[in-house]
């Protein structure tokens, strides 16, 4: 797993990168969220196309900076997760707190 | 029902062995020749229920954790993650959708209904202070059958 953040005009884009699991999520979690609250950040992108697996351990990250986003008054945006994470992720139901979205489609619009 | 393969595991419940339990179930249901998805919803399962042995049975401490594998007739793959923590006092109550003792952790409750719904079949017993018992099925290329 590793993990880069980018911040700009406070959004903060969160490329995540390898296996999602409960040994990894805390540490994820709190690298996002410093950045977050340094930046000020009203918008959180997560970027999953790089991950290869995730579990229910991967929900809870996102359902959590979901929580920090909206104490904040932002939101946020998952952005081109492969099929399998998006299997995980439409039984969660988090498509009705995050906006699921591609890159690629954005770009083209 | 006769076993046709079997493997053991017991391993500590250290966060880290959540990769290296669901590469050792893949690796050994490999030989039933699983497709991508398969090996995802397998991989994914076998996560949730380790998982749960170092998060919530082995709370605070380290235990072992004990993992059957077995192929059966009809393509049949067995796993059973097996712990000696601290039990489930109602079991029906905690394979509800998000039913979690543990949100202040950031978990969803969603563990069992992963298990659930990317394995054919799944079974859980439980007694409390003694541990956790969790069996899943799936029937590898059933679905093309
Ligand atoms: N092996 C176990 N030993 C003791 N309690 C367990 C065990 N497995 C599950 N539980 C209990 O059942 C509840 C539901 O488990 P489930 O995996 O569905 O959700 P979770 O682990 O709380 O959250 P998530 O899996 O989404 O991170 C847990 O919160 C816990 O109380
Ligand atoms: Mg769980």
């Amino acid at each position: 797993m590793s993990l880069r953040i980018e911040s700009r005009d406070r959004s903060v884009t969160a490329y995540l990168t390898g296996e999602i699991d409960h040994h990894i999520a805390a540490a994820i979690r709190n690298d996002i969220d410093y950045s977050v609250r340094d930046t000020g950040a009203v918008e959180l992108i997560l970027d999953f196309s790089g991950v290869t697996f995730m579990d229910s351990s991967g929900i809870g990250l996102v359902m959590g900076r979901y929580r920090l986003m909206n104490e904040m008054g932002g939101s946020v945006i998952v952005q081109d997760p492969p099929h399998n994470i998006k299997k995980v992720m439409k039984l969660s139901g988090i498509d009705r707190l995050a906006e699921i979205r591609n890159s690629t489609e954005e770009e083209s619009k | 029902m006769n076993i046709e393969n079997e493997m053991k595991l017991s391993f500590k419940s250290l966060s880290r062995n959540e990769g290296f339990a669901r590469t050792a179930v893949c690796a050994f249901a490999a030989q039933l020749d699983p497709d991508t998805e398969e090996i995802s919803d397998i991989r994914t399962a076998v996560s949730e229920a380790v998982t749960n042995c170092i998060v919530h049975a082995y709370r605070n401490r380290t235990g072992t954790i004990e993992l059957v594998c077995r192929i059966l007739e009809n393509r049949e793959l067995y796993i059973r993650v097996r712990d000696r923590g601290c039990g489930i006092e109602n079991v029906a109550k905690a394979m509800e959708p998000l039913f979690t003792t543990a949100a202040c952790e950031e978990r969803a409750g969603l563990g069992f209904a992963v298990m659930e719904s990317f394995m054919d079949k799944l079974k859980v017993t439980s007694a409390v202070g003694r541990g956790t018992s969790v069996i899943m099925r799936k029937r590898i290329g059933g679905k093309n059958e």
